[in-house]
């Protein structure tokens, strides 16, 4: 089960290592190992905590995307029979066919590279390497016009990239149907 | 073998009101004396349903069978419980198999004290168990449109109610001990997609469980074994299976399945985020779409209700296409946030009848139409359907959807 590479967040390590060995008041658990820790996914904040190092271009993007994406999301990102459409949407939101893509809809980029790496390729997730996921987010956010031929996504430009519908999200408002929609349940 | 025995019971119950209590003691000699003197199999380590019971989950062809729904048969649901053989199934990459002395669960982040956990420790915590409801945020999704599903099955059938058993979070959480500023838990699945969300701290201190027992015995494979986390009243994909990392954050992670996935569009172009919550709903399980009853008579019309605010205080039944409202006989005890079984006598004159039922909470909400849901939420919110769902019995007696 520990066989995803992460980034190891150091710092917890050296503090842990520091405090007792189990919980204070049951006396379970142990402080993690970097290998149970690097064994978990590399979860990306918004805000670009957790992104490692490396960095990657549209123009390897490319290749990467032929190689590994394209069979399934189609050689332009258009969709496939079986893989979600990457591009296009744009202005559709609002329409009776609305067509969500990381184009269109995802609000945060750290979020195409989060599940790039996490999920994709659908076969193989994991398989990618850091260099390789920031390379084929860079080509996807490429293709979707967000980001230049010539920009090269990294844990500090990848998170400063401003998605179309950034935003695009509210919070639930519901109830908002019936005679309960001004009360709110606890919970 | 007779032809009693092979009837449903409902059949028996409209010849018995028909006819008296004759052919319950004819029915009884019958299943007595079928087959004298033959021994029946022996015993057995681990059982399995009779032969004759046919209700199986349902799922689409695809060409990635490893992610999909697979849907609980809810017109063959007795009761209250759903077996966890026929429990709803949501997958994003296949089920993991996990070898329970091997998995580790994970607490770090916004924490004074890491802690990694065996399940023998985790099982060695004062534990608590919940009857809930688990529904996927995407039920009833087809739903929307003006063809609505054929059978209660593939309809309404991403609900189902078991038994868990597990620690509350909020005992692990003190363990750690949360640093302040920490305000979100970022759960994480150990199937090949690593499934994560966030999930608001407020929630984990109040009611979150790590549950690793359903129904009397550990958790199915396909529902998280040997961890998984419920969330008690919200949608399904927060209810993180095969749990194996929770990360203490100052900030929501913004992942896919709550941003591109589980995020409901609005007809103005805007997306409600964090739609947790499933508001009440119901369906009339019997009789239900693909159903025929088999001659006029008296019928119990039965079904399921939910609410993810709390207990059902009532559902009413129509089966007059929503001219009129019955109140139905609810099963006790209406446990919060479980399935609540609803029944009614109701005589089939041979005229056709469109039946539907409504559901209201303990707080008052009254499971809407699907057309207030619209007038509220357009067409293309994809999640979060609890409309009342209404079935057409014909007079041949046999039961079909009815298209908006």
């Amino acid at each position: 089960m520990w066989t995803r590479s992460a980034l190891a967040p150091a710092i917890v390590f050296a503090a842990a290592a520091t405090l007792t060995a189990q919980s204070p008041r049951f006396g379970v658990g142990r402080p993690p190992t970097p290998d149970e820790v690097r064994g978990l996914g590399a979860a990306i904040a918004p805000d670009g905590g957790g992104l490692p190092e490396g960095s990657g271009t549209v123009a390897e993007g490319r290749t990467v995307f032929a190689a590994r994406c394209a069979s399934c999301h189609g050689p332009n990102g258009e969709g496939g029979g079986v893989g979600a459409a990457l591009v296009g949407g744009t202005g559709t939101l609002a329409t009776a066919r609305p067509l969500k893509t990381v184009g269109s809809f995802w609000p945060h980029a750290t979020t195409v590279w989060d599940y790039v790496n996490r999920a994709m390729p659908f076969d193989q997730p994991g398989l990618l390497k850091p260099e390789e996921v920031y390379a084929v987010v860079a080509y996807i956010l490429n293709l979707n016009g967000i980001i230049a031929e010539d920009a090269v996504m990294n844990a500090s430009t990848l998170p400063r990239v401003n998605m179309p519908n950034r935003d695009g999200f509210v919070p639930d408002s519901r109830p908002d149907v019936g005679p309960t929609k001004a009360k709110k349940p606890g919970r | 073998m007779s032809n009693i025995r092979r009837s449903s019971r409902r059949q028996i119950l409209r010849m018995t009101a028909a006819l008296g209590g004759g052919l319950v003691a004819q029915r009884q000699k019958l299943l007595a004396w079928d087959t004298p003197g033959k021994l029946g199999a022996p015993l057995g380590p681990y059982g399995e349903r009779s032969p004759f019971e046919k209700a199986v989950r349902w799922h689409r062809d695809s060409k990635t069978p490893e992610t999909g729904s697979c849907f609980t048969p809810l017109q063959a649901s007795v009761g209250t419980i759903t077996p966890s053989s026929l429990h709803y199934e949501r997958h994003h990459a296949g089920i993991p198999t996990i070898d329970p002395s091997q998995h580790r669960l994970v607490i770090h982040g916004m924490v004074d004290r890491p802690l990694s956990l065996t399940m023998a420790e985790i099982q060695r915590l004062p534990s608590i168990t919940r009857t809930l409801v688990l529904e996927c945020g995407g039920n009833s999704a087809g739903e929307w449109a003006a063809k609505t599903g054929p059978d209660v099955q593939r309809s309404y059938g991403l609900v189902s109610c078991s038994e868990w058993t597990g620690v509350p979070l909020a005992t692990l959480l003190a363990e750690v001990g949360v640093k302040a500023g920490a305000s979100w838990v970022i759960a994480e699945g150990a199937d090949a997609c690593r499934m994560e969300r966030s999930i608001p701290l407020s929630k984990a201190m109040d009611n979150t469980l790590l549950a690793y027992g359903q129904n009397g015995e550990m958790i199915r494979p396909s529902q998280g074994y040997p961890l998984r986390l419920i969330n008690p009243g919200w949608e399904g994909n927060t209810n993180v299976k095969w749990l194996h990392s929770l990360k203490l954050t100052n900030q929501a992670y913004m992942a896919r399945d709550e941003t591109s996935k589980y995020s409901d569009l609005m007809p103005d172009g805007k997306a409600r985020i964090f739609t947790y919550r499933m508001e009440a709903k119901s369906v009339i399980t019997f009789p239900s779409g693909g159903q025929t009853l088999p001659g006029v008579g008296l019928y119990e019309l039965t079904g399921l209700a939910w609410s993810g605010s709390g207990k059902i205080e009532r559902v009413e039944i129509t089966t007059d296409g929503g001219r009129t409202w019955t109140a139905a006989q609810l099963q006790e005890p209406r446990l919060p946030i479980a399935l609540t079984r609803f029944r009614m006598p109701w005589r089939f004159d041979g005229r056709e009848a469109v039946i539907a039922s409504r559901a209201i909470d303990e707080t008052g909400y009254i499971q809407p139409s699907r057309e207030d849901l619209i007038a509220a939420r357009g067409m293309n919110s994809i999640y979060h359907f609890n409309g009342t769902k209404f079935w057409r019995v014909q007079a041949d007696g046999t039961v079909t959807n009815v298209d908006a």
